[in-house]
C-alpha cells in the first residue's frame, strides 16, 4: 500500500513537469505548427540564470522570478530573431532551425556556466510527510510543483478564454489571414506566444532543478517525454497536453516501481504506439471540422 | 466610396488583375461577376491587402489604401469576408462575434452584440458553442454578423452563396439589401451565381481574364443578352 501511494504521488508531480513542459510545446505548436525542440535549453539557460541571481546571496524566489521573466523575454527574443526571417518557408525550416538552437545553447551555456553539475536548492522540504506509521512521498516541493503548474493553467485558460488579447492569439492560431482580416496584428501574437511557451518551459525547468542537480543537458530526457505527452493528447490541445503529462507521469512512474526503471524509455514507447494506434489524431483531437 | 483605379496584381508570373479601374458608389451594392478564374477573388484580395498591386491603388473614402497592412483595414472601415473560409470554427460563436468587434474602425462606439442576436435568433440560442455546428448558411451569416461588429464603411464579400441552397441564398441577400438601406453600408459583392447577384446589385462590374469587361447598372448588364450569353452563363 505505501509503495503504491508512493509510486502514484511520485507519478503524480512527475506529470505535472511533464505537462507543463507538454504545453509549452502545444502552444508554440499550435500557433505556428512548429515543434520546439530548442524549448529545453531555453528552459536550462533560464534556470542558470536563477542559479546565478541565488548563488550570489539573493533569495530563491527572486532567482525562480528571474527565470521566469528571462523565458518570457528569450521566447519573444528567439521567436523575433531566429523564426521571424524563416516564417513563410516550409515548416521544416524553422524546426531544423529550433534543433541548431538546440545545439548553440548548449555550447553557449557550457561556455559561460561551465559544464560540471550544480546544486540547485529547493524552497520547501524534500523529505515526506509522516501520517500516522505512513511514510507519504508527498514532499513540500512535490506539493509546490503541483499548485505552481495548476496556477499557470489556470492562469492561461483564464487568459485565453476570458481576454481579448487571449482571443485574438487563438484566432491567430486557427486562421491567421481570417485574423488580419479581422484587425489582429498576427505577428505580434506569435511573438508573445513564443514568450508565454517559454515561460511555461522554463517553469518546468525550475521545477525540474529544484532540489536536483543542473548541467547544461539536464532538461534533455524531458524533450522526449514532454513531446510523448504532447502527441499523447494530440498536439492541438493544451488541456490534451497536461492530461497526456499526467498519465505519461503516472504510468512510467508505475513501470519504473514494478518493473524497473531501465524500461521506462520503452515504456513511454509503448504507450505512445498504443495510444496512436487507438486515437490516431491523440486522445484530444478534434472531430475533423464539417466543410460546408 | 471605394475607388478601383488602374489596378493590377500578378501571382509569380501569372497576371491576375490587369488595369481594372472602376468605382463601387456609396450606399450601392455593386456586383462583381465572370467565370471561373476571371480575377474576382484576385480583386477583393488586392482591395484589402492580402495581394498586393504591382501597379494602380484602391481608394477608401479618398485614402490611398496600396500601403496600409492588412491588419489596419478593418480600422479604417473595411471588411472583407474571404470566400468559404470566413468562420474560425475552433472559436465559439459570440468568440466569432467579439473577435469582429475587437478590429472596429477607430471612433465606432463598442460593438452591439444583441443587435446581431437580434437579426439571428438561431445564433443567440448557440452562442457558446464552438461555430462548427453551425450550417453553411449560419456560418455565412455569422461572418456577415461579424464584419457587421467591425461597423465597417465598405463590405467585400467573396460568393457568399457558394455551396448553399437557393432559399438560404435569397435570405441571404435579403439581408445584405436591408443592411445598406439601414446602415447606409457599401458592398461589393463578388459572385458566381450572377442572376442572383444582379437582381439586389445597384451596379455590375463584368471581369474576364483579369481584364474589366464592361461597368455599368445591373439593370442594364441583366438585360444584355449578348453579355449574359458570353460571361454569365445564365
Amino acid at each position: 500500500m505505501q509503495q503504491f501511494l508512493t509510486t502514484a504521488l511520485t507519478g503524480l508531480t512527475q506529470g505535472m513537469i511533464y505537462a507543463a513542459f507538454a504545453l509549452a510545446l502545444v502552444l508554440i505548436w499550435r500557433s505556428t505548427r512548429i515543434v520546439n525542440f530548442a524549448q529545453a535549453p531555453m528552459a536550462m539557460i533560464t534556470v542558470y540564470i536563477a542559479l546565478v541571481i541565488i548563488d550570489a546571496g539573493y533569495s530563491y524566489w527572486l532567482g525562480f522570478a528571474a527565470a521566469l521573466l528571462s523565458g518570457l523575454l528569450l521566447g519573444a527574443v528567439v521567436e523575433r530573431v531566429a523564426i521571424r526571417p524563416v516564417e513563410d518557408k516550409p515548416h521544416i525550416n524553422a524546426v531544423i532551425l529550433t534543433l541548431g538552437l538546440f545545439i548553440v545553447i548548449h555550447a553557449l551555456a557550457a561556455v559561460i556556466f561551465g559544464s560540471n553539475y550544480r546544486s540547485f536548492p529547493a524552497p520547501f522540504g524534500l523529505s515526506g510527510f509522516r501520517v500516522g506509521d505512513v511514510n507519504v512521498a508527498l514532499t513540500g516541493f512535490s506539493v509546490f510543483t503541483i499548485l505552481a503548474v495548476l496556477a499557470v493553467m489556470l492562469l492561461l485558460v483564464l487568459l485565453f478564454r476570458f481576454t481579448n488579447v487571449g482571443l485574438m492569439m487563438r484566432a491567430s492560431a486557427f486562421n491567421q489571414e481570417v485574423a488580419r482580416l479581422l484587425g489582429v496584428r498576427v505577428t505580434r501574437m506569435l511573438t508573445q506566444g513564443w514568450a508565454l511557451a517559454a515561460m511555461v518551459g522554463s517553469l518546468s525547468g525550475l521545477l525540474i532543478a529544484g532540489g536536483n542537480l543542473v548541467h547544461p543537458s539536464y532538461m534533455d530526457s524531458v524533450v522526449v517525454f514532454g513531446f510523448v505527452a504532447a502527441v499523447l493528447g494530440g498536439l492541438d490541445s493544451p488541456i490534451g497536453a497536461v492530461v497526456g503529462g499526467l498519465i505519461l507521469g503516472v504510468s512510467l512512474s508505475f513501470v519504473s516501481g514494478y518493473i524497473g526503471s531501465e524500461v521506462i524509455a520503452l515504456a513511454a514507447l509503448v504507450i505512445l504506439m498504443v495510444v496512436l494506434l487507438l486515437r490516431p489524431g491523440g486522445l484530444f483531437s478534434h472531430a475533423p471540422a464539417r466543410r460546408v | 466610396m471605394l475607388d478601383i483605379r488602374d489596378l493590377t496584381a500578378a501571382y509569380g508570373p501569372v497576371t491576375a488583375l490587369d488595369g481594372v479601374s472602376f468605382t463601387a458608389p456609396e450606399g450601392k451594392i455593386t456586383a462583381v461577376l465572370g467565370a471561373n478564374g476571371a480575377g474576382k477573388t484576385s480583386l477583393l484580395r488586392t482591395i484589402s491587402g492580402l495581394l498586393r498591386p504591382t501597379k494602380g491603388t484602391a481608394y477608401l473614402a479618398g485614402k490611398d489604401l496600396s500601403r496600409v497592412p492588412v491588419e489596419r483595414m478593418s480600422r479604417l472601415g473595411l471588411a472583407h469576408v474571404p470566400e468559404g473560409r470566413g468562420v474560425i470554427t475552433e472559436l465559439t460563436v459570440e468568440e466569432n462575434l467579439r473577435l469582429g468587434g475587437l478590429g472596429r474602425s477607430a471612433r465606432a462606439k463598442p460593438a452591439d452584440l444583441e443587435r446581431i442576436y437580434t437579426l439571428f435568433p438561431k445564433m443567440a440560442d448557440r452562442r457558446h458553442k464552438t461555430a462548427h455546428v453551425l450550417s453553411g448558411g449560419e456560418r455565412q451569416m455569422l461572418v456577415i454578423g461579424r464584419a457587421l461588429l467591425a461597423t465597417p464603411k465598405v463590405l467585400l464579400l467573396d460568393e457568399p452563396s457558394l455551396g448553399l441552397a437557393p432559399r438560404i441564398v435569397a435570405q441571404i441577400f435579403d439581408l445584405l439589401k436591408s443592411l445598406v438601406e439601414s446602415d447606409g453600408l457599401t458592398i461589393v459583392l463578388v459572385e458566381q451565381n450572377a442572376r442572383s447577384a444582379l437582381s439586389i446589385a445597384d451596379y455590375g462590374v463584368v471581369l474576364n481574364l483579369g481584364k474589366l469587361v464592361v461597368h455599368d447598372d445591373a439593370a442594364v448588364l441583366a438585360a444584355d443578352d449578348k453579355l449574359r450569353h458570353a460571361y454569365l452563363g445564365f
